[in-house]
């Protein structure tokens, strides 16, 4: 009985962890000014998020059902890679397209970097 | 502007191995649960394809010196040649054997030939997406 406790709660506490970081994920895409403050908050949070909840998946097939699915764990591995990897492409194709940042902006140490590399070409 | 590709080609390294082995479990899972021939052929060309996004299309001809369009012959061949090896043995058209084989490695292992006609499926998949978006992305 206390076995069957820990899994459910452990399973409960990763999937929700996994819901309340997508969900901050969503208020953040809807309140954060420009595309770079946005990508910052999709990229991390909603990787946290989808990640939790496969790992939420995968603890409950394995101690609840006693079914290992090694393919959670690739899909983990996979979206732990490949997701902060796309939000570095958005954010990069954003700056190089020209999107600019918010005015609420202090520095921005790439303009000049950018800046000199359009003008040797 | 010419840019700095390190961080994709870097992942794309490891990202493709890990697809094309989904690929292949994907394929060879066909017979008992959710895959086969045609989402595994996908699921390869979806990986030759962010290899050609990360790199560019001609380094990716030079690793993979592939002929599509006579992958799509091979793959039509083997599904055909499957189906008619039946009329040799006396039976209709399309019908498929099985048998428990002892492998040396594997131990007793079921093998079916829709196996083969799944390979077929596979080639045919892979050879056609990669003809259509060679097509489309090279420069005429």
């Amino acid at each position: 009985m206390t076995e069957t406790a820990i899994v459910n709660g452990l399973t409960i506490i990763f999937i929700s962890l996994g819901v309340i970081f997508s969900l901050v994920t969503a208020l953040g895409l809807i309140r954060l000014p420009d595309v770079y403050t946005r990508s910052h908050a999709s990229s991390k949070s909603a990787t946290l998020g989808v990640l939790g909840i496969l790992a939420g998946t995968f603890i409950y097939f394995w101690l609840a059902e006693g079914h290992m699915n090694s393919r959670l764990i690739l899909a983990i591995i996979f979206l732990f890679v490949t997701s902060p990897l796309s939000g570095h492409l958005i954010g990069r194709s954003a700056y190089i397209s020209g999107v600019q940042p918010t005015d609420l902006t202090e520095h921005d140490a790439l303009k000049q970097v950018i800046a000199e590399k359009k003008r040797k070409q | 502007m010419r840019s700095n590709d390190v961080i994709i080609q870097t992942a794309t390294k490891a990202v493709t191995f890990i697809i094309l082995l989904f690929a292949i479990y994907i394929f060879f899972a066909g017979h008992y649960t959710p895959g086969g021939g045609f989402v595994g052929g996908l699921l390869t060309a979806g990986a030759i394809v962010l290899l050609m996004l990360a790199y560019d299309i001609e380094t990716v001809n030079r690793i993979l010196p592939v002929d599509y369009v006579k992958m799509v012959g091979v793959g039509l061949l083997l599904a055909i040649g499957t189906a008619a090896a039946s009329i040799v043995f006396n039976v209709p058209f399309f019908t498929h054997a099985h048998d428990y084989v002892q492998l040396p490695l594997l131990g007793e292992t079921s093998l079916h030939s829709a196996t083969l006609f799944d390979l077929g499926v596979y080639l045919v998949v892979v050879g056609v997406t990669m003809i259509i978006i060679r097509t489309i992305g090279e420069d005429a």
